[in-house]
């Protein structure tokens, strides 16, 4: 499997990442290099076998639900760039 | 699973196709058909409701689900993603997604999934929402509804089934209008447990669609694993519409994003229906898409910026393990279950009540809640006919809630028990549920001080009858003539009596008088 240079801006583009033609290209062939090399797993006969969650065998710890967090706004919005009130301020997004 | 970018497949196929295949199950009713120019169209409808899972801490991080809190007050490090924060499940909304399940009549799926459904959007913190998507807890499921009444009174009874049900985490919640050139975004939201209920498109009227929400509510308020209030957004529907010619395959759909009331969501319906049926009579086609619907407007718009965030790149959320656990757990849950809707109707129609009656009473958690408190200890047709007809039917004309009804259920009792002990007659009893309304107090009190009880002392009435038969010679020849005039004579000493004798006194008492 690999991937195109369409492929790859559409991927930018979807996580907000600006990347120009040139980048795209060479981001091209190091997604192909690295996809090529997680492809030697196709080699690996895995029928039967289930799907590794986890490399301990544990079942999901689960917490309390309990008020146990919060009331921290100065520490969430501390590294906003910017913030009101202790409101994020982000360019405007409207429908 | 691991090779993230082979799942191409996903990425261009909606996420439907890669669910269990559509099937109709309905046979068409003209009952439900939508007028069109040269025929009748039938309407698919399928929804997605949004329900906030009723717990005190958020689905991964022990920050309060609190609503109306300070902005970001209620945020953890987590539900802000900031880097290395893991999450780590609310077992309670497990449990109330199981619950929710069983209410269904779902299959529970002992092993689910978490996925990341990736997006960006500023209220989004994490780029990616936790959801489940190839593995969600709780399978399929039925719910009864109760269309109607029709004008007979008469109810439908429709199946609608239920496709899934799953976890999944909410968004913040972005403001516009504080400031010229920025959006404002709390938190506080962000990271609360949501169950998305997802129906078959087994829906083919906007009174099936508002029968089947109303329902829902009804059984997650039973449950009590959702508020279901819709006007704090804890309940919100993403409906999905197409229109075809009665009979034929499904028609492209398009999907109307957060309703967030039972009576939008029909307006929303209506509007989308009617859109789809006039393109296709013009000889074009439905673009399948996603359509926003604006409330003050009345109609729904496309929402074209939208379009390319449907890629979502699903995969498992590798700071989850998947979700597991045993019968004895389901069965736990499923011995706390408390009564559900069908099953309380069904006992009030076996404890002497119509069908209309207890259809209406169940339909919601708080009129049920309220009858059964007011019929302790009464009759309970009495009952129904003064909490359906005289409360509802106020409550309707005021535009209130039952929550916030002036007249408690202790006071409406105090009415009831005053026309069961003949104190006032059912006519003044509706002038003391008024005045109930208006001005509040003890009902008894009310009576007592305002001189409202029915005036038993047959001596007073015997006066009164006498002074009209004295002063209507003719009325009286005539009512010996025609026993049925007796009715004038009646109202009269009522009037006379300002509508306090007891109205099966002054029968008996002008029929004995006139025969002499």
């Amino acid at each position: 499997m690999s991937v195109d240079t369409a492929t790859v801006k559409r991927v930018a583009k979807l996580s907000r990442i600006a990347i120009t033609d040139e980048r795209a290209e060479s981001m091209r062939e190091e997604l192909n290099t690295i996809l090529g090399f997680v492809e030697q797993l196709n080699d690996v006969n895995v029928d039967g076998v289930e799907p590794m969650t986890s490399v301990v065998d544990m079942q999901m710890r689960k917490r309390m639900d309990e008020v146990t967090d919060g009331n921290i706004a100065d520490d969430v919005t501390a590294n906003a760039p910017a913030s009101e009130d202790n409101f994020f301020m982000v360019p405007k997004v409207v429908e | 699973m691991l090779d993230v970018l082979a799942t191409e497949q996903e990425i261009t196929v909606p996420m439907e196709a890669s669910m269990t295949e559509l099937v109709d199950v309905r046979t068409p009713n003209p009952k439900n058909f939508f007028p069109g120019e040269d025929h009748e169209w039938e309407l698919v409808i399928g929804l997605e409701v949004h329900a906030q899972v009723t717990s005190n801490a958020k689905l991964f991080s022990g920050a309060s689900t609190a609503f109306g809190s300070e902005q970001n007050s209620n945020v953890s490090l987590v539900d802000a993603a900031m880097p290395g924060m893991l999450p780590v499940i609310n077992e309670v909304c497990v449990r109330q997604a199981v619950k929710t399940g069983l209410g269904m009549n779902a299959v529970i799926n002992k092993r689910s999934v978490f996925d990341r459904k990736n997006y960006f959007y500023p209220d989004l913190p994490q780029g990616y929402q936790i959801s489940q998507l190839y593995h969600p807890i709780v399978g399929e499921g039925t719910i009864t509804v109760q269309v109607g009444p029709d004008k007979a009174g008469k109810f439908e009874t429709v199946e609608i089934g239920v496709e899934r049900l799953h976890l999944e985490q909410d968004a913040g919640k972005s403001m516009h209008d504080q400031h010229p050139t920025m959006s404002f975004v709390d938190l506080n939201r962000s990271g609360v447990a949501l169950m998305e209920i997802v129906s078959k498109p087994d829906i083919r009227s906007i009174d099936e669609a508002k029968a089947y929400v109303t329902k829902l509510r009804s059984i997650l308020r039973y449950l009590g694993t959702c508020d279901g209030n819709m006007d704090q957004g804890s309940m919100r529907a993403d409906v999905n519409v197409s229109v075809r010619k009665p009979g034929d395959d499904f028609g492209t759909r398009c999907e109307i994003k957060n309703v967030n009331s039972i009576r939008f969501m029909g307006q929303a319906i209506e509007y989308e229906a009617k859109r789809q049926i006039d393109i296709l009579e013009d000889g074009g086609s439905i673009d399948q898409e996603t359509r926003l619907f604006d409330p003050v407007k009345v109609e729904t718009r496309s929402m074209r910026s939208k379009e390319e965030a449907h890629d979502y790149r699903y995969f498992p959320d590798p700071d989850l393990l998947p979700l597991e656990f045993d019968d004895a757990f389901i069965e736990e849950i499923r011995a706390e279950l408390p009564e559900l809707p069908d099953q309380k109707r069904t006992r009030f129609m076996e404890e002497g009540l119509s069908e209309y009656d207890a259809s209406i009473l169940v339909s919601d958690k708080s009129y049920a809640d309220y009858f059964e408190q007011v019929a302790e200890g009464r009759d309970s047709k009495t009952t129904a006919n003064w909490v359906i007809n005289d409360l509802l039917g106020a409550l309707n004309k005021a535009s209130k809630d039952l929550d916030n009804s002036p007249v408690s259920p202790t006071q409406l009792g105090g009415i009831i028990d005053l026309i069961k002990a003949d104190t006032i007659s059912g006519k003044i009893a509706k002038d003391l549920f008024e005045i109930v309304w208006n001005e509040g107090g003890d009902p008894a009190k009310i009576v007592e001080d305002r001189g409202m009880a029915q005036v038993t002392d047959t001596g007073a009435i015997e006066a009164a009858i006498d002074e009209i038969i004295a002063a209507n010679p003719d009325k009286v020849a005539e009512v010996r003539e025609k026993p049925k005039m007796i009715g004038w004579f009646v109202g009269q000493v009522m009037a006379a009596t300002g509508g306090k004798a007891n109205p099966k006194a002054v029968n008996e008492l002008l029929q004995k008088k006139i025969a002499e």
